[in-house]
């Protein structure tokens, strides 16, 4: 009789294994194709990120906007954990003031487009006074000024396929966010801060401002940004340097 | 599989070597359950909390701080910054809490309705009473192990630190927790500004995580003081004592 019992266990037990994994399989592609899994979601950790991501852009989805604060809650230091990228072509770039440098903007976009930082300034701006969280522990409030992302993504026309847009810096920290990041009102290719043009070290010209992220999501020293329709052919596939390093490639936290 | 049935003579026969055995089990399956998967994910986030401190040992109050403002309280640790800990730490942090949020759920919505809560934990009008109160503060101070019978219920000191964990402690830790994410906040701002900022959320998120520090810590004297090895299995197999197989 008890080996019947262990028998029916046995089995049970295995259909139920299989049922959860391939349970997670379905779910996983469900969840890709409503663009809730995030790029990073493979091995033991990834289960963490897939949740958190997922039930984030869920929760975001319908009304989200971070808190900006008055002028009189700007804080007065703003510390910077990596300076500027000691590499040539920045380095020559800064010297003439970034007049030669270009924006790139390729990919899934109708019409690819080099923008100079002049081109930028004439467009409309948004200056927005938000916190910048650092995934250490520190913050503070600037201001920063800059255009919305998604004003440039519908000059260059993305594609309908777009999923994710790709950010290409000076130094080795690359990355990416996912559209309805891009898109978002709040998220900002910024190039001044507390009235001024953004300081070299802060990530002059460009830096991307993400504010519904943790300060390392916020890239800097941008040359170039790519739409695409996957991340799986770029890096090791999880979406940015970060997971390389041992960081999630989500910061929404 | 023989059906037991109380006129059974095997099974008076057992009755009188292991009586405990046929009576309801110390604890639930469900209250052991969870209880060992949150001693799991309630380490591996104590663990990983700390690599996500040490980047940074400073509290402060209000919105914002960086070195280079007034801090609230320096803690006495190193800042750690180039061992690497900290990635895996924050994956493993909120990995831990996942598991802890489910767990805790599960628990939760299980002792309401099975009202584990009411009967087990919330203090009887007996425990209320001065003597009572004075019996148990006593027993506490002379570190009296407490009898098996005792042992068969909480105590009110147990009662009342157990709910202030479940019902105060572990919604604060994640509530503080919801305070520090930006994305969180973006749609439910409250969750930063009832705390007066970011930076105070993170500080009372730090403080709530010692108090549960400090409880485990009593938690397993206490358990190492009612006899160790019967209370584990208690929470393990539902008997303190060893269970004979009915069959």
């Amino acid at each position: 009789m008890s080996d019947n019992i262990s028998r029916r266990n046995f089995i049970v037990t295995g259909l139920a294994t299989v049922a959860g994994i391939s349970g997670l399989g379905i779910a996983a592609k469900i969840a890709d194709r409503y663009g809730l899994l995030a790029p990073d979601h493979e091995g033991i950790f990834g289960v963490g990120e897939a949740l958190t991501y997922g039930a984030q852009r869920i929760l975001m989805s319908h009304h989200s906007l971070v808190r900006e604060f008055s002028r009189s809650e700007i804080s007065k230091v703003s510390p910077v954990n990596h300076g500027r990228p000691h590499y040539d072509p920045y380095e020559r770039l800064l010297s003439g003031n970034f007049a030669d440098w270009r924006l790139y903007v390729d990919g899934l976009v109708a019409r690819p487009t080099a923008f100079a930082l002049a081109d930028l300034k004439r467009m409309p701006s948004r200056t927005q006074i938000t916190e910048l969280n650092c995934e250490e522990g520190w913050s503070y409030i600037a201001a920063w000024t800059g255009v919305q992302l998604s004003f440039i993504l519908h000059l260059v026309g993305t594609s309908p396929k777009a999923k994710w847009v790709v950010f290409y810096p000076f130094n080795d920290f690359w990355g990416s966010i996912d559209m309805p990041e891009a898109l978002h009102p709040q998220t900002l290719l910024a190039y001044g801060m507390n009235g001024e043009d953004l300081t070299p070290d802060h990530g002059a010209p460009v830096r991307l401002r993400v504010p519904r992220q943790v300060g390392y999501k916020n890239l800097k020293y941008i040359a170039r940004i790519s739409v695409t329709e996957s991340l799986k052919n770029i890096g090791d596939g999880n979406g940015s340097a970060a997971p390389e390093i041992g960081y999630s490639w989500y910061g929404g936290i | 599989m023989r059906k037991i049935s109380p006129e059974s003579d095997s099974v008076t026969g057992l009755a009188s070597q292991v009586p405990e055995a046929l009576y309801a089990p110390r604890h639930s399956v469900l209250v052991r359950v969870t209880h060992w998967i949150h001693t799991v994910s309630f380490i591996a986030l104590v663990v990983s909390g700390i690599a996500i401190l040490l980047a940074y040992p400073r509290l402060h109050w209000g919105e914002t701080g960086t070195l280079g403002t007034p801090s609230l309280f320096d803690l006495p640790l190193p800042f750690v910054l180039d061992l690497g800990i900290r990635g895996p730490g924050r994956y493993l942090h909120f990995l831990a809490a996942w598991v802890s949020l489910f767990t805790g759920l599960v628990y939760a919505i299980s002792g309401l309705c099975t009202q584990h809560f009411r009967k087990d934990l919330l203090p009887r009008e007996s425990d209320l009473r001065s003597q009572s109160i004075l019996k148990v503060a006593l027993d506490h101070l002379r570190l009296k192990r407490p009898t098996e019978e005792e042992a068969q219920t909480y105590n009110l000191f147990q009662r009342l630190s157990y709910l202030t964990v479940i019902f105060f402690l572990y919604p604060f830790m994640f509530i503080t927790g919801f305070a520090m994410s930006p994305a969180i906040t973006s749609v439910f701002p409250i969750f930063v500004n009832i705390f007066g900022g970011f930076q105070s959320a993170r500080t009372l998120h730090f403080f709530a995580a010692n108090f549960l520090v400090l409880f485990l810590f009593i938690h397993v004297a206490m358990v190492i003081l009612a006899g160790f090895t019967k209370r584990c299995r208690a929470m393990i197999t539902g008997y303190s004592t060893a269970r004979k197989k009915l069959s």
